[in-house]
């Protein structure tokens, strides 16, 4: 099937399962021409079409970024988490402010925990300019240790795999950063009140200290 | 609580009250401020002796009343004492079993499961009588003659083996979200793997509703080989991610909590891939 005749199944699929099938098959066609409508399905609110959707996005990669940033739906909460999910994954510096500003700031708990988690897999050396990076770290680093105690569980869960993950990709350079991770993680095991949370945090800090 | 208002539990602005007022609004003139603050007091699990008591008054309310004879404000009383682990509330709970609203009647029943006091077994045991036969819906209406998966949900989370044989013939009820709460509630009274492998086959249900409804279940009973069933089960992460956490955090205490085992890391790589 050409890419349109994809789209054309997906927008004419009348029935949750037949939209699965046909959501399926435009994502593992990894045309660029179908990521407008891979981000109208994010908007269904049909779960398992929202991953095959979410899936496709991430594995066609840059050229969805523009796309993403562009149709985040601003009222919809459930397709803008699938969105920054997307993002998240591509980890394409141009998604940088809007992380930030998701992590921060979102109403939606499912947007805030998508987004911290992705301010840890940014691709940092995709950035042009040394000084720009610092910057962005150091903001990706500030707004990770306010999501780390967001009043909901799960994002304070992703902010511990967001500085994770952003500790090893900053650590031979900058030791100062990675001590206050690892400062801050010990004062989550000691104080916070999710189990979950501080089991998460303990992985982490395992896994920084053996390097 | 409920797999939809699990999903909906994002933050989101509300009114800012202090305790003294939504203690003082559950006698509002204005219905819709009780309301609110029943609500508000039980999400900021205000557990002062003083809200538990405005609470238990609210309980007996005749003032706020739907169409159909309804008692909002006495649900929303009984949710909210479910989360305050104020033990004084139990007896007012199971009268409230008694009451001509069905939706109170889930509601006290929900919060008892969370009180988790044995007093209250007998009553709950009183719903289920007459069987499956009687387990009928309400013409008209969304729902069954009793909240019978709240009902045997509570009696799984209370440990009332006495139930055991009366919850078992629920196993074949013809409303899925009945069958998973009685499996849900023979995992835990007997502790038979038979009945947890048995919730794992309903990730696969077509119903996106059902599947919700499991991964609720899964989670409540921590069964840890389900997490692998979970993570892939076509539904919101934040459900999965719930039913994980209750996955994770059943493990964590029955084991020496803080020394992660493989199993536990195996969980939370599941849980990190879902963000």
């Amino acid at each position: 099937m050409t890419t349109s005749e994809l789209i054309r199944a997906v927008e004419q699929a009348d029935s949750a399962q037949s939209l699965l099938e046909a959501v399926r098959m435009l994502a593992e066609a990894h045309s660029p021409e179908g990521i407008p409508t891979l981000i109208t399905v994010l908007g269904y609110n049909n779960p398992g079409a929202a991953v095959a959707a979410v899936e496709g996005l991430i594995k066609l990669g840059e050229p969805a970024v523009l796309p993403l940033l562009e149709q985040l739906d601003g009222y919809n909460y459930g397709a803008r988490a699938w969105a920054i999910r997307a993002l998240s994954s591509i980890g394409d510096p141009r998604g940088l402010n809007v992380l930030l500003e998701a992590a921060g700031t979102d109403f939606a708990l499912s947007v805030r925990r998508a987004a911290a988690r992705g301010l840890g897999t940014i691709h940092w050396e995709q950035m042009s300019v040394e000084e720009d990076i610092l910057e962005a770290q150091i903001k990706a680093l500030n707004t990770l240790f306010q999501a780390s105690q967001d009043p909901e569980w799960i994002v304070r869960y992703a902010a511990i795999v967001g500085l994770e993950e952003l500790a090893n990709k900053i650590k031979n350079r900058q030791s100062q950063w990675l001590e206050k991770i690892i400062h801050r993680l010990e004062e989550i095991i000691n104080t916070d009140e999710t189990l979950a949370v501080q089991a998460r945090a303990k992985l982490a800090q395992q896994r920084l200290e053996r390097g | 609580m409920t797999a939809s208002e699990q999903l909906n539990n994002f933050s989101q602005p509300t009114e800012a009250l202090t305790v003294e007022q939504a203690i003082a609004n559950l006698q509002h003139e204005e219905l819709g401020r009780r309301y609110y603050a029943a609500w508000w007091l039980g999400r900021f699990r205000v557990s002062s002796p003083g809200a538990v008591d405005a609470l238990l008054v609210a309980l007996e309310d005749k003032s706020d009343r739907t169409e159909d004879g309804g008692y909002p404000l006495r649900r929303n009383a009984a949710r909210a004492l479910g989360k305050l682990d104020d033990k004084r509330a139990v007896p007012a709970l199971i009268e409230c079993l008694n009451c001509s609203d069905y939706y109170v009647r889930e509601a006290a029943a929900q919060a008892l499961e969370m009180l988790g006091d044995a007093s209250s077994i007998s009553a709950l045991i009183t719903l289920l009588d007459g069987g499956v036969e009687a387990a009928k819906p309400v013409p008209g209406k969304p729902h069954l003659v009793q909240p019978y998966d709240a009902v045997i949900e509570a009696l799984g989370a209370i440990g009332a083996t006495e139930a055991t044989s009366k919850i078992q013939p629920f196993t074949e009820h013809p409303v899925g979200r009945v069958r998973c709460a009685a499996m849900r509630s023979l995992y835990q009274l007997t502790g038979d793997s038979i009945y947890a492998e048995a919730l794992i086959q309903v990730l696969q249900s077509n119903e996106l509703q059902l599947r919700r409804t499991v991964l609720m279940d899964l989670g409540a009973i921590g069964y840890l080989k389900s997490a692998q069933a979970i993570s892939e089960t076509l539904a919101e992460n934040s459900l999965k991610l719930i039913a994980l956490q209750g996955i994770l955090e059943h493990h964590l205490k029955q084991s020496d909590a803080m020394s992660l085992s493989e199993e536990a890391i195996e969980v939370m790589n599941l849980m990190d891939s879902l963000l």
